[in-house]
């Protein structure tokens, strides 16, 4: 555990942290981003946690069950948005044409219309529940197992 | 029914990718709903992979496009390319799917008791499932990216069910060579397929197959991913890891792993034959696979002759009976430009090495199970500390010698009819690689009795007299891919003419892979 | 400034990062020197992927304030995308087990820590 500065500020950066990443995850379809990018951005934010607090305080929020059923629940969601079109084609994409995100984008330059794109933004919460979830785990077992300890089960 | 077919090459993929993430769910419920859950999803894939190539026997290649408004709509109104990301299942692809079904399920049902007494087990199950994942969809792929994103799915779960008994420190040490191995070849794979679209600007395997001229940097993209599969099959002189990683895992991987070096094969082959098909230099190259595998078959069988180990013993013949699958191809793709050899001669050698394939992807991995048995029993891989273990183990002994028998090529089974295929068609070839054959098989035998007396025959020692034979649901594994072996044994020309000769057609043929995705216009 | 680097200077700089790696990964023994050189490996596979994918005049599939010129369609970035995924997954479970490695046999050497051979 770091000094009483770095941790408050720790404390107030995680915020804007979250924030950005969840930004850059919603508008996945319209700017580069998406899933997996806005996961990382906030998952290097827990990265900074642990590297303020010690890992044996950050293992009691984030508890090992609970990151579980995330990461399964982030998978399971996209896979059955997958399955839904199976009426016509795998991966069809029904959304397009009602009010759910199913507007068509104009052609040419203008600002861009956040409720387009079909299924394709709510597969970048599915994918992006997930990474958080994964990838927290992964960051967190290391940390806590170069320390010492052994996660069993 | 007729939708369920028209679906099929995308739910056999979807399926066990589905049962992966639930699995985790479900078993935090209950253990008992988690095993019977996996066995189900697998069960039920196993009928839709034999529904499957029976309809293509009957209607020809099937076509799937993910995402468009109808399934065989390939190429979409108004462009001149097939866009989308596109599955296409035609008899080769079906029958690699027959083989990684059916020995999935066998696997799956010995892990139930294989590692019931290890932490984790909710985890092996996901990453199992996950690899079944990976196998089938590599197989089934039109798509030259898809088939590595598939690679890698196959290839991390593989190296993570390796280092599964965290416990010891050897099951590390071969998890990190595997996936080291893999690292490297995913990522030569995936130069090479950035140098393909560089020039050509598509990634669809058929599409490809039509425009592709022999540049410079095609020749450079087909070394890398011949070097790729090369190390990933385990082919001499990159066959340093396959001992190391085939010998620490839990039986039932050791198992999946053998078949995921044949699907490595099978890639290597829809390169060489339907990607490159019409331009490739074929003496040059079909020469150059028949070197190295002679040289696979000899090193592979003269290194596990002096082996103490049970497993690192049998790995080692894996390594040697891969080598006659590539000379049966081999010799297939020397002759490819020239038709009359390839009536004469060159089908049958790819018959040859194609059934081979089939028969060694049943008896391999129940030489392997049969070696977790002996693990299980004793807790010990070292055959010079077993010694008459027939006397408790009777159902294993059985398998065991059906095992040998195949392997070494002794009629009436399995493995004589896949050798005697190749013997006689290579020989019109060359006749060095025949008279090669002969002998490692003579070898493979010398060393599979030895071992057998060792480890069944002889007084029972004192130490394992109180034990009894392995779990029930080992044997069932086991005695799946018996099943498996004897009617292979039974019915040889039923098998020849209903799965492996139109597998070497559709490889031979490229034509037909291409029509059906850029022909079918609506 | 931009017109005077020679088109040809990325490939240059991906093929010498894939040399050294493959330098690293046949001749070093640490095996965190080894995890690197596979790091390193794929970075330079995935700088390859992005030079590839130069369209002179080209503008990026963006609809927002965009200026003049085609729109490319972005593979090359989905591949290389789906790539660096990939990497991270990998690195990962080589680091786990060179961390278990180093538990059981107390060395990182690959020569030292070696028990299976023959």
């Amino acid at each position: 555990m770091l000094t009483k500065i770095v941790r408050t500020v720790a404390n107030q950066l995680i915020l804007f942290i979250v924030i950005f990443g969840l930004y850059v995850i919603v508008h996945g379809h319209i700017t580069p981003g998406g899933g997996f990018q806005g996961g990382a951005v906030i998952v290097s934010g827990v990265v900074m946690l642990l590297a303020a607090f010690s890992s044996q305080e950050l293992k009691k929020s984030l508890r090992e069950r609970v990151l579980t059923i995330v990461e399964s629940s982030g998978a399971l969601i996209f896979i059955i948005l997958a399955f839904i079109g199976i009426g016509t084609v795998f991966f069809y994409n029904i959304l397009v044409g009602t009010p759910i995100f199913g507007r068509i984008p104009a052609i040419g330059p203008g600002p861009g219309d956040i409720w387009t794109g079909g299924v394709i933004p709510l597969m970048n919460f599915a994918v992006g529940l997930k990474v958080i979830a994964g990838l927290s785990a992964v960051v967190l077992a290391l940390a806590l197992f170069s320390g010492g300890e052994e996660v069993e089960e | 029914m007729a939708e369920l077919i028209t679906h099929s090459p995308i739910l056999i993929i979807a399926i066990p990718l589905l049962a992966a993430f639930l699995t985790p769910l479900i078993g935090m419920a209950s253990q008992k709903a988690r095993n019977a859950f996996v066995v189900g999803s697998l069960v039920f894939v196993t009928f839709l992979v034999f529904a499957l190539a029976r309809d293509i026997s009957f209607n020809g290649i099937h076509v799937y496009t993910l995402g468009a408004a109808s399934p065989d709509l390939s190429i979409p109104t108004g462009f001149m390319v097939p866009v989308r990301i596109i599955l296409e299942v035609d008899g080769m692809s079906a029958f690699f799917g027959i083989i990684w079904a059916i020995v999935s399920l066998a696997a799956a049902i010995y892990s139930l008791s294989h590692i019931a007494s290890e932490t984790g087990q909710t985890r092996f199950y996901t990453l199992l499932l996950l690899m079944v994942t990976g196998g089938f969809g590599m197989m089934f792929t039109g798509d030259l990216f898809n088939l590595f994103v598939f690679l890698e799915i196959a290839s991390i779960s593989g190296a993570a069910l390796i280092a599964y008994r965290t416990k010891f420190a050897d099951t590390q040490e071969g998890g990190f060579k595997y996936i080291v191995v893999s690292a490297i070849a995913s990522l030569m794979v995936l130069f090479a397929i950035g140098l393909l679209y560089a020039q050509y600007n598509s990634l669809n395997i058929a599409y490809l197959a039509q425009v592709i001229q022999y540049t410079t940097l095609d020749k450079i993209a087909l070394a890398m991913f011949l070097i790729a599969f090369a190390m990933k099959t385990g082919m001499v002189p990159l066959h340093l890891w396959f001992p190391d990683a085939y010998s620490v895992a839990p039986a039932s991987i050791t198992g999946m792993l053998v078949i995921t070096s044949h699907a490595c094969m099978y890639a290597a082959f829809r390169i060489c034959f339907t990607l490159y098909g019409g331009v490739i230099n074929a003496p040059v190259v079909g020469w150059i696979i028949i070197i190295f595998g002679l040289l696979t078959m000899f090193v592979g069988v003269t290194m596990a002759v002096y082996q103490k180990d049970v497993m690192r013993f049998m790995s080692y013949h894996a390594v040697s009976q891969l080598g006659y699958m590539w000379i049966g191809v081999g010799v297939g793709l020397a002759v490819l430009g020239n038709a009359e050899l390839i009536a004469t001669y060159g089908r049958d050698a790819m018959s040859g090495g194609i059934f081979h394939i089939l028969n060694h992807a049943m008896y391999k991995p129940l030489l392997f199970f049969t070696g977790g048995a002996l693990f299980h029993y004793t807790g010990t891989r070292d055959l010079t500390k077993m010694g008459g273990l027939a006397h408790k183990m009777k159902w294993t002994t059985i398998l065991y010698i059906i095992g040998t028998l195949s392997i070494s090529g002794i009629p009436p089974l399995n493995g004589f009819s896949s050798k005697i295929l190749i013997y006689e068609s290579v020989y019109q070839f060359h006749p060095i690689l025949t008279i090669t054959g002969i002998i490692v098989s003579i070898l493979t035998l010398a060393s599979f009795t030895k071992a057998f007396h060792s480890a069944f025959m002889g007084a029972e020692l004192p130490e394992y007299k109180g034990g009894k034979e392995v779990p029930r649901s080992m044997i069932i594994g086991m005695v799946i891919l018996a099943a498996g072996i004897v009617f292979v044994t039974l019915f040889p020309s039923l098998v020849v003419d209903w799965a492996i000769h139109p597998a070497a057609d559709a490889l031979i043929d490229q034509g037909a892979y291409i029509n059906a995705v850029t022909g079918a216009i609506p | 400034m931009m017109e005077h680097i020679p088109l040809d200077f990325p490939f240059l700089a991906a093929a010498l990062l894939v040399g050294i790696s493959f330098y690293i990964i046949i001749f070093k023994k640490n095996l965190i020197k080894l995890i690197m050189g596979i790091a390193m490996l794929a970075s330079g596979v995935n700088l390859f992927l992005v030079s590839l994918g130069y369209r002179a005049g080209g503008t990026a599939p963006i609809y927002t304030d965009v200026p003049e010129g085609t729109m490319v369609m972005s593979v090359p970035q989905a591949l290389t995308l789906t790539s660096i995924v990939i990497n991270v997954a990998v690195l990962a479970l080589m680091l786990t087990m060179a961390i278990r490695i180093y538990r059981h046999t107390g060395s990182l050497d690959s020569e030292k820590s070696r028990k299976l051979k023959g």
